[in-house]
């Protein structure tokens, strides 16, 4: 157990340092800005207390906003993920048996598996943080065509970091 | 109330949730307007030393542009001072002036946010205040928001709640630039007095009539400038003059006489 502590401990911290050092200067094609902290939240173990996920989910975003100067921000999109996450994992996955201490990785879910999992909760981070970054509907259309693009985006760089951590670990 | 705490308490994971948003959505709420995130702004040397270790490494990588901008603003200031005053170095700060300048590198800046903010390796130890005007050596950048020991948060131009008062160059009329979120290389001129018809490659400078500018510094270039609104104001589109994704070295502008000129301002203001 607590090597499981100590392992979430680091992922924590290299996500975080990832994010503010290098995703968040990169701006491919001008608007698109993936954000890949969340995996942090989407690797958590599957038997953590609902309340403790929240919790975690809101200094997480927190700790990102202290480095971007938006306090809030990535708070409220990172709650509404942890949010959500007990609930799509029993919707897609009601039938997997999760052991003590288990995440909801790659070796569980299977390439597709999580790369739905991570589609539908990366959306709806990405959603409520470009809503909230605007602040208005005056560009919904071009928030909407920002939401869909970096979703893919951090998808593909969230499902490509957890292919290459993966494979370490069996080898 | 009994049954409302007990219903509380067994929705405690629906509980948590909106209150956390709620303190989220709060602390968010200090960023609706400007004068909120001036009063707000919280900067921390912590995350200003995490940026600039980071930006030592990367600035290596632009040292030739850096140089060329360098040469191109010596040779442009070079061109100012006159002949007689050849070999004064310290122009900038001799003692009549109105305004002093503080030279800082950028050490985190973006441009695809709907607002944008920029720090620099200047703090209030290096005599950086709160509403100090930040310049480039292209033109305008923005307004310092928040100070720390040694760093400090400019909202950049690329930023909704900014609004910055600036003149048409030909004919003088006050026009105010601000910037629609979409693209970092154009702002909106705004409040166009409907008998004025703008060129592309208009220049708009600052008015000088905000305490916090000198006036006739560039903004940038009129790019477009479509009429058919029937209103009494009209809006254009503005090339800024500075390239806000290559921002490296800005200059923060310390006005001498803003304190005077505010208490006079607040004398009428009583």
């Amino acid at each position: 157990m607590p090597g499981l502590l100590i392992n979430n401990i680091v992922r924590f911290i290299l996500l975080i340092l990832m994010q503010v050092l290098v995703f968040n200067h990169l701006n491919l094609g001008g608007y698109l800005n993936p954000s890949v902290y969340v995996l942090f939240i989407l690797l958590l173990p599957n038997d953590i207390k609902p309340s403790l996920l929240l919790i975690v989910g809101f200094f997480t975003g927190l700790s990102v906003d202290f480095f971007t100067n938006t306090p809030g921000l990535h708070a409220a999109a990172t709650v509404l993920l942890a949010f959500f996450r007990p609930g799509i994992i029993r919707l897609f996955f009601g039938n997997l048996e999760f052991g003590p201490g288990e995440s909801p990785g790659l070796n569980k879910l299977g390439v597709t598996g999580f790369f739905r999992y991570a589609l539908v909760l990366i959306f709806i981070h990405h959603l409520a943080l470009f809503l909230l970054e605007s602040l208005s509907l005056n560009h919904i259309l071009f928030t909407l065509f920002r939401t869909l693009l970096s979703t893919v985006l951090s998808c593909l760089v969230v499902l490509i970091l957890v292919l290459l951590t993966t494979a370490r670990k069996k080898r | 109330m009994r049954n409302l705490f007990l219903f509380l308490w067994r929705n405690q994971f629906f509980t948590l949730f909106i209150i956390l948003e709620i303190i989220s959505l709060l602390l968010l709420s200090n960023s609706f307007s400007y004068h909120r995130s001036l009063r707000y702004n919280t900067v921390s040397d912590f995350t200003g030393s995490v940026f600039s270790k980071y930006t030592n490494v990367t600035r290596y990588f632009y040292l030739q542009k850096e140089n060329e901008d360098l040469v191109a603003e010596n040779a442009r200031l070079r061109s100012l001072i006159p002949p007689v005053a050849e070999g004064l170095d310290s122009l900038l700060y001799y003692p009549d002036s109105l305004y002093g300048y503080i030279p800082a590198t950028v050490v985190s800046n973006t441009v695809t946010k709907p607002n944008n903010l920029i720090m620099v390796n200047r703090g209030y130890k290096d005599g950086v205040e709160k509403e100090m005007g930040v310049i480039s050596s292209s033109g305008l950048v923005g307004i310092v928001i928040g100070v720390s020991e040694h760093y400090s948060v400019i909202m950049s131009m690329l930023h909704q709640n900014i609004r910055i008062s600036g003149r048409i160059k030909k004919n003088d009329q006050l026009i105010n630039v601000v910037w629609d979120q979409t693209d970092y290389r154009l702002g909106t001129i705004s409040d166009i007095p409907s008998h004025i018809q703008l060129q592309a490659g208009d220049s708009i400078v600052t008015s000088g009539n905000s305490l916090i500018f000198p006036k006739d510094l560039l903004i940038g270039v009129v790019e477009s400038h479509d009429k058919e609104s029937g209103g009494l104001l009209s809006k254009a589109l503005l090339r800024f003059s500075t390239d806000f994704n290559s921002l490296r070295h800005v200059y923060l502008i310390k006005s001498f006489m803003a304190v005077e000129q505010k208490s006079l301002l607040s004398q009428i203001h009583e």
